[in-house]
């Protein structure tokens, strides 16, 4: 086992660029899908989207959130992590849609790459928008900026694009008129409520990538059990990604914090033990 | 002169037990397997044979204790079982070979504890060097086995020994699927496991780990690269009773608990990085071994209370006697006839509680066993801020999806010949929970031995044609 770290880039303040060296990965990824990370002996099973694959190696962009990814994004180019297992989940839905809105927000604009990637191939008119805290944060805006028929960029503070939220612009884009066959959000949970409410009020498909808490990836525990139209899915085999006008999104944000008490106690003796952690 | 009862095994007192992991039954010492040994008739008709499903000839490796020539009891008990020490701890004994035996029958006289021997002198095989088994014959076909647990760890080790190449595919980063994440270290020590999985490994086998096939390696690439392929993923998808607030915060499966600190340590948080939540008062759902390993893991974690619900009596419950009582020992406290029909959250969304109504049996089911009916108006609340259910597993959805055109019957199951193992698919074998059900871990081994003589078969008439 272990895997080598191939590549490793600073995005951001506590945010990383990942290339991991993989065999298989590269041949059978799509767009959508995930894959599980154990760093090492004591480590757990941190799953993780695909940001995309090269020949030998598979991208991901990690925020430091956790004792878990902050022990990653320490992690040095040539060092190995224990365990990869992936691709996991099901893949996008790809299919020509007409006019997609992709909305990536945060770290989760990553994942949305391939997936626009996929959707641009497959002929669709793409407006992304990109929303970040501040213009620092902004992750991936060149890609996109390929690929995108429209790219609009919003930050928390303005320092970058227009100063506000992704649903402002979605909202602002619908209100002018626009008309979107397709929704892809992709970023935190509370993000993908609203751009999901947005959705629901348009009747437009959209598609969100659900991150709830997870142990094995193969639908096996239940633990990422999510209540999708009323009826319990697991989101390692039955997603990650689901319509997100269907989603319990309450349960799902409340599902996500069970742990927090034990996260954060874990984090705070990391940094006791780690040191001084502010040049991540 | 023979003894009428059996000769105890030590333990670890209950009060010692309910605050460590370790290991709650010591085995036999030298003196102590030589007593129980020495119990045996040795009668000619010898029935416990037929009760082993795996046919170990049990007088024979009973007789070699008796005669302290302990390498050839070793090497009768791996003749037909490669996993001894495992088996010699979790086999139901007592409702297979032990069940059988003559002396049981005997008024006043217990069985031959034929489990605790197997145990004692598989302790002994992993003490020593280990022998290899590796046939001259050189079959030189290639296998691909999916898990590596009890049936998959079986096919390949007999396999091997026939001179085949096997390679296992495995999901997890370790070998033993259910032995491992499942079943308690204080039941079964994983290096235990490790050691007997380290045997199979010996005999040539080869274990790919972080193998999901189906979604890692598709189905069709595992085909076209191997002669024969068996698959033995088990039937690792947890139930739910699906009640009301089923999805509130610290309601656990019982395979979510237990991999939890059984595979990834959690009871060492935050040495280890996966935390598992604790309650002072923690209610398990369902009475078979797994809902008694889950209760005795809640135990030790910490909790005071710890109860175990089930909708039938103590007579209809599934657990092994031995379980059970060790759960008593440890002060798990047990309602019976009682269905949980709702869970009560907090503003949090985590379980404070939950309604249950009171049962009575009525006229056996399909199951044979009496039919648990609802008391009208007999619902109660009972407070717990942890819940487990542990009411069964069922087949993993990624066989609908990742094994195009394997034939599954309508439980999700695959749908194979009980003797071959074989499939509809040409060269596709499987056996273990993803055939029968959740099943124990020596049925599992049976199918995967009758499952590896098949495949033999299979692939010797590939070479004649």
């Amino acid at each position: 086992m272990a895997y080598k770290i191939l590549k490793k880039k600073r995005l951001a303040p506590g945010l990383y660029d990942f290339l991991i060296e993989h065999t298989t990965i590269p041949l059978y990824a799509r767009p959508g899908q995930f894959l599980i990370i154990r760093i090492d002996e004591r480590g757990e099973r941190i799953p993780i989207t695909i940001a995309g694959v090269q020949e030998n190696s598979v991208r991901i962009i990690v925020k430091c959130v956790g004792k878990s990814t902050y022990k990653l994004a320490m992690m040095k180019e040539g060092e190995h992590v224990l365990d990869v297992v992936g691709p996991l989940g099901n893949p996008s839905e790809i299919d020509c849609y007409g006019r997609v809105c992709v909305i990536g927000g945060g770290v989760g604009i990553a994942p949305l790459l391939p997936i626009t990637k996929a959707l641009k191939g497959a002929s669709n008119h793409i407006t992304a928008i990109l929303g970040a805290a501040t213009a620092e944060f902004l992750i991936l805006e060149e890609e996109f900026r390929e690929l995108s028929d429209e790219l609009i960029i919003t930050t928390d503070d303005g320092t970058i694009g227009k100063k506000g939220l992704v649903t402002h612009r979605l909202e602002e884009l619908l209100n002018a008129g626009e008309r979107f066959d397709r929704i892809w959000a992709i970023g935190p949970t509370v993000m993908m409520k609203f751009v999901s409410a947005i959705a629901t009020r348009q009747e437009i498909p959209c598609w969100v990538s659900l991150n709830p808490i997870m142990v094995d990836g193969t639908g096996m525990c239940g633990a990422c059990r999510v209540e999708i139209d009323g009826n319990m899915k697991f989101a390692c085999v039955d997603g990650p990604e689901f319509d997100g006008r269907f989603v319990n999104w309450n349960e799902l944000i409340k599902r996500q914090h069970q742990y927090k008490e034990q996260e954060k106690a874990a984090l705070e003796l990391f940094k006791k033990e780690a040191g001084d952690l502010s040049w991540l | 002169m023979a003894l009428k009862k059996r000769v105890p095994m030590l333990e670890q007192s209950p009060e010692e037990r309910i605050k460590n992991f370790s290991e709650v039954a010591l085995g036999y010492t030298e003196e102590l397997a030589l007593l129980e040994a020495n119990r045996c008739l040795q009668c000619p008709t010898h029935p416990c044979i037929s009760g082993c499903p795996v046919e170990i000839n049990i007088p024979a490796f009973i007789k070699a204790i008796c005669e302290k020539d302990y390498k050839k009891g070793i090497e009768i008990l791996k003749d037909t079982n490669n996993l001894p020490a495992i088996c010699g701890r979790v086999c139901p004994q007592e409702k297979q070979c032990e069940a059988q035996c003559v002396l049981g029958k005997v008024k006043g006289n217990d069985s031959v504890a034929i489990g605790r021997l197997e145990r004692f002198l598989a302790d002994l095989d992993l003490s020593l060097e280990i022998s290899k088994h590796r046939s001259d014959t050189e079959n030189t076909g290639k296998v691909a086995v999916i898990g590596a647990g009890p049936a998959g760890l079986t096919v390949a080790a007999d396999l091997a020994r026939m001179g085949y190449e096997v390679t296992i595919f495995e999901a997890f980063h370790r070998a033993g699927g259910v032995l491992i994440y499942g079943i308690p270290e204080f039941r079964l020590p994983k290096d235990i496991v490790e050691k007997e999985v380290n045997y199979v490994i010996s005999l040539g086998v080869k274990i790919e780990y972080n193998q999901v096939i189906g979604r890692t390696i598709p189905f069709r690439k595992i085909r076209q690269d191997f002669d024969a392929v068996f698959i033995g993923i088990g039937a690792g998808a947890p139930r739910f009773m699906g009640i009301p607030g089923s999805n509130l915060n610290n309601i656990y499966s019982a395979s979510e608990f237990l991999t939890r600190v059984n595979l990834l340590k959690a009871n060492e948080f935050p040495k280890y990085d996966t935390p598992v939540r604790i309650a002072n008062r923690v209610v398990v759902i369902g009475a078979g071994n797994v809902s008694m390993d889950a209760a005795r893991t809640a135990r030790r974690l910490g909790a005071e209370e710890v109860l175990v619900i089930y909708r039938r009596s103590e007579a209809e419950m599934p657990a092994r006697l031995e379980e059970y009582h060790h759960a008593l020992q440890e002060g798990i406290i047990f309602h019976w006839l009682t269905q949980p029909v709702e869970y009560i959250g907090d503003i949090n969304n985590n379980v404070k509680a939950m309604k249950c109504i009171k049962m009575k049996l009525g006229v056996p089911d399909e199951s044979g066993r009496r039919r648990p009916i609802p008391i009208d108006g007999s619902e109660f609340i009972v407070e717990t801020s942890l819940v487990i259910e542990a009411i069964g597993q069922k087949a993993n959805s990624v066989l609908r999806t990742g094994f195009p055109g394997l034939k599954l019957n309508k439980w999700g199951y695959i749908e194979a010949d009980p003797e071959t193992g074989a499939t509809n698919l040409e060269g596709v074998f499987a056996g273990g929970d993803i055939v029968t059900g959740a099943a124990t871990v020596i049925e599992a081994m049976g199918a995967g031995k009758r499952a590896a003589r098949a495949i033999d078969s299979y692939i010797r008439s590939l070479k004649r044609a």
